[in-house]
């Protein structure tokens, strides 16, 4: 693995003298609170300005492919969850979603619907958590974290009655769901859901017109849209730039289309434009999750022709996406007939998502490079798998 | 003008503090291992192995398939099959686990053996403070300290556990009416 220091302009590691026109390199991370787990980025500093900047990924690599191609396709799912550890509802939905295209299996419409919600419901705590997250770089130390965390434990609540588990919920399966959403869920889902808009208007007025958000925020890490659709953006960071791409309209996947919702767009593509670009989504979210409460059907939730053990896809490929709340989450996978997937590979958002971190820092300072990087929602799980 | 939007952040602030006196909404925690929260039903920790009757080495209803084993994603269950037949808690002769070990420290509660298991031998565990003092003995678990009474099952999962019952109960009594 490169350590990013050999492209650097040759410079010694001590303190050098501004005046004497040397840089300054700092290894940021690998263990910086603000780095969001084990990022590194290696900077060089002119002054406080940052003229360059290397991420250094793989500190966090478990090999998560390669144990997918010699794991069967069930035992990769409770794997799936370890990838992006704030949305494990998603990551299932997502390898799910490829396994299915890649057997043709048709999926019960409860099974649809619970999938929407629990989607919607991870979009919400990815968010806010997020936000607490990002603030916390900021230097509102603690504060709104709690509060985000406060409200995002209450949705993990939900997840744990249902799933099992918090986190880590292996919830979704080849043609359904695990376990059926009692009425009581349902309840308790509605609850959470009419109480979220007075949290959610509360946080607004926490950050929206704060003066030091604003300062530390706008203007900061400009993304233009030609540079983010070149680097292959994807989520709410491709969408602050003002371009209209959501995979939930654009494909249509699940029952997406089913419901009405807008996708917010940003102006300017800076780190503000993110930022609220994270708060209009929940708003959207929101309101798909109470045409999905109120719509859901009765039925089953597995498809009863999908067997468990021994499941051996055709022979064929499949890429599936969804819109994961950082972004385009796919897997590819490649069948050979056999129980175990040929080649299995994560198009993962916030990897993808960080490959331009360099373009949004250069001219910033080093204290900026911490808002852009919390602004990009990065999961290191994910970034390095 | 300049200083509003903190104040108005800080008046959040203020009514989250004075609120969290109030409301149960506003102040979820708990002071735990003082106050505890209920598990929910669904709750999954780590497997353990069901087993009816009194005794935990006939009743158990693992008859060594080696499915859990096989589908396991880390690996983590090892076991021996027996050489001989012991009569099952329903007086049907049987293979059982000579050896059933299962690495807690490698399992990831993923719930899959739960899931592939033909006889409802294997099932979750609601236990959570598994702190030891050794790292690798401690945490791989025997077949004596995995099996768990009917009883216990039942008293963690009660609807579930119903259920399987009831399922248990219907295929015996199937089975009966073919004989």
């Amino acid at each position: 693995m490169s350590t990013g220091f050999h492209e650097l302009p040759e410079a010694p590691l001590a303190m050098t003298s501004r005046l004497a026109g040397e840089l300054l390199e700092v290894s940021l991370g690998p263990q910086h609170p603000s780095t969001h787990g084990v990022f590194r980025m290696n900077v060089a500093l002119d002054g406080e300005t940052v003229v360059k900047l290397k991420p250094v990924f793989g500190y966090l690599h478990r090999n998560h492919e390669k144990i997918g191609e010699n794991t069967s396709y069930l035992g990769s799912m409770p794997y799936t969850d370890r990838l992006d550890y704030f949305c494990s509802m998603t990551n299932n939905w997502a390898y799910a979603l490829s396994v299915e295209k890649l057997a043709g299996i048709e999926v019960p419409e409860r099974a649809e619907y619970l999938r929407v919600i629990l989607a919607e419901l991870t979009r919400l705590q990815n968010h806010v958590s997020l936000l607490g997250f990002l603030l916390n770089d900021m230097g509102a130390w603690g504060t709104p974290l709690m509060y985000a965390f406060r409200e995002r434990e209450k949705i993990l609540d939900l997840f744990e009655s249902l799933a099992g588990s918090r986190m880590m919920c292996d919830y979704m399966r080849f043609g359904g769901c695990r376990v059926d959403a009692g009425a009581d869920w349902i309840g308790r889902a509605q609850k959470l859901l009419d109480a979220f808009p007075r949290f959610l208007d509360e946080f607004e007025r926490l950050l929206v017109s704060n003066e030091i958000v604003v300062a530390r925020t706008q203007h900061v890490g400009k993304l233009s849209a030609d540079l983010a659709i070149n680097a292959g953006i994807t989520g709410p960071m491709l969408r602050a730039c003002g371009v209209n791409y959501d995979l939930r309209k654009v494909d249509g996947y699940g029952f997406y289309p089913r419901f009405k919702f807008r996708v917010p767009l940003g102006d300017h593509g800076d780190t503000y434009d993110r930022l609220m670009m994270r708060v209009l989504e929940m708003r959207e979210s929101i309101e798909i999750l109470k045409q999905a409460l109120a719509q859901i059907p009765a039925g089953p939730v597995m498809n009863p022709k999908v067997k468990l053990r021994s499941f051996r896809p055709p022979v064929g490929e499949a890429y599936g996406r969804i819109e994961g709340p950082k972004g385009e989450l796919g897997f590819y996978l490649i069948s050979d007939g056999s129980s175990n997937p040929y080649r299995y590979r994560v198009r993962p958002p916030s990897f993808i998502n960080l490959t331009i971190l360099e373009d949004l820092c250069l001219g910033h300072t080093v204290a900026d490079v911490m808002v852009i990087l919390g602004s990009v929602d990065i999961v290191m799980g994910e970034v390095d798998r | 003008m300049i200083g509003i939007g903190i104040l108005s952040g800080m008046a959040v602030t203020l009514r989250n503090f004075v609120g969290s006196y109030f409301e149960k909404d506003r102040l979820i925690t708990v002071q735990y291992p003082e106050e505890r929260e209920t598990l929910p039903e669904n709750y999954r920790n780590f497997p353990f192995l069901v087993y009816d009757t009194e005794d935990a080495a006939a009743g158990l209803r693992c008859v060594a398939c080696k499915i859990c084993e096989k589908e396991c994603p880390p690996q983590c269950i090892y076991i021996v099959k027996s050489d001989d037949k012991k009569p099952d808690y329903m007086g049907k002769p049987q293979l059982y686990p000579k050896v059933f070990d299962i690495d807690i420290s490698v399992c990831m509660s993923c719930q899959i053996c739960v899931e592939v298991c033909p006889f409802e031998a294997i099932k979750m565990d609601k236990v959570f403070e598994l702190s030891r003092r050794e790292r690798f003995d401690a945490l791989l678990l025997r077949k004596e300290e995995l099996a768990k009474s009917n009883t216990y099952y039942h008293k963690i999962h009660p609807v579930e556990a119903a259920e399987v019952d009831a399922n248990l109960s219907a295929a015996a009594e199937a089975k009966k009416k073919k004989v």
